[in-house]
């Protein structure tokens, strides 16, 4: 047994040094990919892949005069299938860096399956509270916001126009909770009731008449993915659309418009980034994408297209190579590159601190409804959980 | 909690019972007779919206379209029993359950390639948009009321199909005895490929009036056949008054549970408990019953008569 592996090793020394001048540049970058593709959450998955794929195309499949390959994993919205993607890339596809995630939940496993194989995680949706806190990590980074960032947007903006008499409603699992956390914590007016219904309910019906006997002035919701185009539909079918303003977070955009058009109209929504938004990189990538795939690209897909550049600028930075971690991650701190936010800029515990705007369902001239900016509501927002991030930079 | 909410709620589980039902029907005829637990029962559902929301584009018409998704959903129920159903009767629940899951992942990457991942946007003909007043200061949604009718009816006619029409005749003796009702020259495969189409077809009116309130997307089916599964353990396996009866039960429990039950918690417990309790109560209420059945009366509330 001795004998082969000693030759096995010698091969490799001599493999070694017969390579040592290309040494710094990789022969190819990997890239893992995870999101969901399947079920009826994998519209979503469509979205972030559509647009790795399109970063892929305008760097023309090079990072860092280097060819680069994407590999992509289906989460199935579960994390056990998460965590047997993410180390089937790590081990079996040998990749460089893996990106990607949808849910927190997902997130919360890979993490630390990423960072214990000693790779950098790019997160370009998920933004559970832990990673921004306690739990952050130098080898974790996202291009999204924390979870409570954007309802905290939506508290201060209600807030701020004296709104009285909310009714809310969400989800009653652990983002649900934490969207009304975040709502309350900028948000002090009167609350008529908070309603938590059962994950993945398709009827409203009895919510939505519970509401409209209380009268409140307004409604305040987080329904994500299909609940949310079933809620407003229904609310919309309620013709409460006229009667109490609904104000929401996570219920409506690009992925879920083509589904609501009409019913949507005047639905108010809080977000870091929305198609409109006036800047050189998110108007490109906007463009190219409609060219490209013939719809309007939605977050998702702009935070996924982020996260594709950010690796590009730090393979540039490290001379075509992914392989030191530790320069990966100074590189990364950097963030040299032209982000869809505009100006870039990390917290201490690499979640990007960013504005938040004011978008509003509108129809458009062309007859299409799509989300437009009102107005900024955060100037340089930092998440809640920053300070429990003991991180050295 | 005055008596116009309370009387909108109970419309409201109303609706909801009798979407249960039109989908009950259908899976619960298809067991008793046919002894084949079907699985992708709820993707005929989803069968049934998206050929709709095809149909209603195509030709611009929504009566004509619903008709044209029904018979749609119809031919398709026959094939799939034609095809891939028909060899598994004498096969054991478990391959069944295999086979019907199978279909059911395969119905759902046909729908996602054919029209891709996105919810749909349906919408209904102005005159379906309104409201009604039916007692005086309560306002009730046109849709949702035609809804309750056409269940009602569509109830009706079943219960007179099958109680009094040779059909009928044939579906009960089908399920009681099979072997005999065969021996009597009767064509049994013929029988059981019509009663499936039409279990098919009750499931894609169950999934076409679903479209416009509900989101029309791959994998729709399957959120609703949990609780059609239960309201079958309730009302009994095999029986069309069960799935009534159950159906019926279980849509007014989960809609005034989902209403009532956490300020009617606040009066015995403190409010904070309620607003903890109430949610995840409501939402377990369904299975709780179907517990409480189950251990008082196994075979259901109202079993079919079968050997």
């Amino acid at each position: 047994m001795r004998t082969p592996i000693r030759m096995l090793a010698a091969a490799a020394a001599a493999a070694s040094l017969a390579f040592a001048p290309l040494a710094s540049a990789q022969q190819k970058i990997k890239i893992g990919f995870i999101t969901t593709l399947t079920g009826p959450a994998g519209i979503i998955g469509k979205h972030m892949k559509d647009s790795v794929e399109l970063a892929m195309d305008q760097l023309g499949n090079k990072m860092g005069g280097v060819p680069v390959e994407v590999v992509f994993g289906d989460d199935q919205f579960k994390p056990d299938v998460g965590v047997q993607v993410a180390e089937e890339m790590l081990k079996k596809q040998q990749v460089d860096i893996v990106s990607g995630i949808i849910w927190s939940h997902v997130m919360m496993a890979v993490v630390p399956v990423v960072t214990g194989a000693g790779k950098v995680m790019v997160g370009t949706n998920a933004g559970a509270s832990p990673l921004a806190g306690k739990a952050c990590h130098p080898q974790y980074f996202s291009t999204s916001w924390n979870n409570d960032q954007t309802p905290e947007a939506m508290g201060k903006f209600m807030q701020e126009q004296g709104i009285n008499d909310v009714y809310v409603l969400a989800p009653n699992y652990q983002a649900g909770k934490d969207m009304v956390a975040g709502f309350k914590r900028y948000y002090k007016g009167r609350i008529v009731d908070e309603v938590f219904t059962t994950p993945g309910q398709q009827d409203y019906q009895a919510e939505i008449t519970q509401l409209r006997s209380k009268s409140p002035k307004a409604a305040f919701v987080f329904y994500p993915g299909g609940m949310g185009v079933q809620f407003v539909r229904q609310y919309f079918q309620a013709g409460l659309r006229e009667r109490i303003p609904l104000y929401s977070v996570f219920t409506v955009d690009e992925t879920t418009l083509p589904a609501l058009k009409e019913s949507a109209i005047g639905q108010w929504e809080t977000k870091f980034w929305s198609p409109d938004l006036k800047v050189p990189a998110s108007e490109k990538y906007v463009a190219y994408f409609r060219k490209k795939y013939g719809y309007t690209p939605s977050f998702y897909g702009a935070q996924s297209y982020d996260g594709m550049m950010l690796i590009d600028s730090a393979v540039r930075m490290n001379k075509g190579s992914l392989k030191d971690t530790k320069a990966v991650v100074m590189a990364m701190r950097k963030a040299n590159y032209e982000s869809i936010r505009g100006p870039f800029k990390w917290n201490v515990n690499q979640h990007p601190i960013e504005d938040f705007y004011l978008l509003r369902a509108e129809k458009r001239p062309n007859g299409e409804v799509e989300m437009r900016i009102q107005r900024k509501v955060f100037e340089k927002h930092k998440d809640a959980y920053y300070q429990d991030c003991k991180m050295p930079w | 909690m005055n008596f116009i909410l309370l009387f909108e709620q109970a419309l409201n589980g109303l609706q909801f019972g009798v979407m249960l039902f039109l989908m009950a029907a259908g899976l619960t005829l298809v067991f008793g007779i046919m002894n084949l637990v079907n699985l992708a029962h709820g993707s005929l559902y989803m069968v049934g919206a998206y050929l709709t929301v095809a149909a209603v584009q195509w030709t611009g018409s929504y009566p004509l379209g619903v008709l044209l998704g029904l018979l749609g959903t119809l031919v398709v129920g026959m094939l799939v029993e034609v095809v891939a159903l028909r060899t598994l009767y004498e096969r054991d629940h478990l391959d069944q359950v295999l086979a019907t899951f199978g279909l059911m992942l395969f119905f759902n990457e046909l729908i996602a390639i054919l029209w891709g991942r996105a919810a749909l946007y349906t919408s209904l003909p102005a005159y379906l948009q309104g409201f009604i007043e039916i007692i005086p200061g309560s306002i009730y949604p046109v849709y949702r009321a035609l809804v309750i009718g056409v269940g009602l009816v569509v109830g009706a006619v079943l219960w007179y199909v099958v109680a009094k029409t040779r059909l009928g005749m044939l579906i009960r003796a089908g399920a009681s005895n099979r072997t005999m009702v065969a021996a009597l020259g009767i064509n049994i495969r013929m029988l059981y490929t019509v009663v499936f189409g039409f279990g098919a077809a009750l499931a894609g009116l169950a999934g076409l009036m679903a479209g416009p309130i509900y989101a029309v997307q791959p994998g729709m089916g399957e959120l609703i056949l949990i609780q059609v599964l239960v309201v079958i353990v309730i009302g009994g396996i095999g029986s069309v008054r069960g799935a009534l009866v159950g159906a019926l039960i279980v849509g007014m429990v989960d809609t005034l549970g989902r209403a009532f039950l956490k300020p009617l918690l606040a009066h015995f417990i403190s409010p904070p408990a309620a607003e903890a309790a109430g949610p995840a109560l409501a939402s377990m209420l369904i299975y709780l019953l179907m517990a409480v059945v189950l251990a008082v009366r196994p075979a259901g509330l109202f079993p079919a008569k079968s050997s």
